[in-house]
């Protein structure tokens, strides 16, 4: 503890997830610490995106625990939901809501103010479209409003899965800006990643999924020496 | 305060599943015109006797109102599925009733107007008199929404996940049904008779227990069928 608050933000042990007979988690163990955001790469069904579902209370686990914050992911659900920004694979809009209608409905669920709504739109590129329809988007500008639902309240950890897809380079460019700051302020993230270019500058470290296990973790700075696994070890 | 949150949260639930049904025209207009539609087949078939057709003309309403209401209900989880938007709204913090609340008020709302349409429909189509029971006859008109709408929400959610919920849900929904229709348009046909029996108060109690149990076990049942 410092401070009063745990150094990790994350802190999952033995993490099992079964879907009807077949397990797509197996005993998955990792922590990611306050200040630090982590990749979180593997192939497509290796379990990235139910690692981040059962962090952010979508899913309940079969196995292990889990603590955000030092909060119990089980126990503990609801309180959890109030630190955790989790950016799902899809955007997550309505498409007959306008932008700034998407992000008021979103403000009222997060108890965030209008003058939030605003700020939001605007950092991230779309308050010159906010009275349109979301329907009219592109899949890059409904990213970026996803974007602007997530920084709405400054949640203490993100979850993010694939948060660049669909992005060009300025919103690659927002997206680890957003990281930087939810980092540097002390909170932590966890990124699902294919690619881990778009992310390297971006991150501390990663860690390697396949079948439902950790197969790998790498050391700081993936830019540099990621070929390089470190053996697991818990 | 925590109340004060809970209550924001079910607003902006309600306010924005009934704009996004009324802006997607299809939804209210159909639903309100499949409703319509059974009111004139049915009144069609019965044929001109004045008399049979006020008989008939509760039922009638009722029936147009579940069917066009299962509609309406499967609609309203469907917006979440379409656009993938159920995780983020399961991810925001606070408790998961208010989400079913949100939803319950939104339904209240959107079945409680295509009701009313139907009502003057079906009052124009069946000739039927409004006696001086009328005030009661709302009453029960309203108790028999909420039944209504409570299990339909319900069981819209936890159809929702499902690949067959347009099937699943009359399946599930219609036989829990059985009991507040017989009840809502048994005590609507006294009271339009004059209730010369004096029998649409037992009828009316049955309702109200109904809704009271039902509203208690759908908001305690509702975080568990979601998170399935």
């Amino acid at each position: 503890m410092v401070n009063g608050q745990p150094e990790r933000a994350i802190d999952v042990s033995g993490l099992g997830k079964r879907f009807g007979l077949r397990w797509v988690l197996r005993g998955v163990s990792f922590d990611v610490r306050c200040g630090e955001a982590v990749g979180l790469l593997g192939p497509n069904g290796s379990g990235k995106s139910t690692v981040l579902r059962i962090l952010g209370t979508l899913l309940t686990p079969n196995a292990g625990t889990g603590f955000v914050n030092g909060l119990d992911i089980v126990r503990d659900a609801s309180r959890v939901r109030g630190q955790v920004g989790y950016l799902a694979h899809t955007p997550g809009l309505y498409d007959d809501l306008t932008a700034r209608e998407n992000l008021r409905f979103a403000a009222d669920m997060l108890g965030a103010s209008s003058t939030a709504v605003e700020g939001s739109l605007e950092r991230v590129g779309l308050a010159h479209v906010a009275g349109e329809r979301v329907r009219g988007f592109s899949a890059g500008m409904q990213r970026r409003l996803a974007l602007a639902r997530l920084i709405l309240r400054s949640p203490r950890v993100l979850l993010l899965d694939e948060p660049y897809s669909n992005l060009d380079a300025e919103g690659v460019e927002l997206m680890n800006s957003i990281l930087g700051s939810v980092v540097g302020s002390g909170g932590a993230a966890l990124v699902a990643l294919h690619e881990l270019a778009p992310a390297r500058a971006a991150l501390a470290r990663t860690l390697t999924l396949a079948d439902g296990r950790i197969e790998a973790r790498h050391s700081e700075r993936p830019g540099r020496d990621h070929a390089t696994p470190i053996p697991v070890t818990r | 305060m925590a109340w004060r949150d809970d209550w924001r949260r079910v607003r902006a639930i309600a306010r924005k599943d009934l704009t996004t049904e009324l802006r997607a025209k299809a939804g209210f207009n159909s639903v309100a015109a499949l409703g319509v539609t059974i009111l004139v087949l049915l009144g069609l078939a019965l044929g001109p006797d004045a008399q049979a057709l006020r008989n008939a003309a509760v039922g009638a309403v009722w029936v147009a109102t579940l069917f066009a209401g299962v509609l309406a209900f499967n609609r309203s989880f469907q917006v979440e599925l379409e656009s993938g938007a159920l995780e983020p709204l399961l991810q925001y913090p606070g408790p998961r009733w208010t989400i079913f609340a949100g939803k319950l008020l939104g339904n209240l709302i959107f079945v409680t107007l295509m009701v009313a349409i139907l009502v003057t429909a079906g009052v124009v189509l069946f000739g039927v008199r409004l006696t001086a029971g009328w005030p009661s006859l709302l009453g029960v008109l309203a108790l028999g929404i909420v039944g209504l709408v409570v299990l339909g929400t319900f069981y819209a959610s936890m159809a929702s996940r499902s690949r067959a919920r347009e099937v699943l849900l009359p399946l599930l929904l219609f036989p829990m049904l059985v009991p507040v229709l017989l009840a809502a348009t048994t005590a609507s046909k006294a009271l339009l008779g004059g209730d010369l029996m004096h029998d649409a108060g037992a009828w009316i109690r049955l309702l109200i227990a109904y809704d009271l149990v039902f509203l208690i076990a759908t908001f305690i049942a509702f975080e568990h069928v979601i998170e399935a």
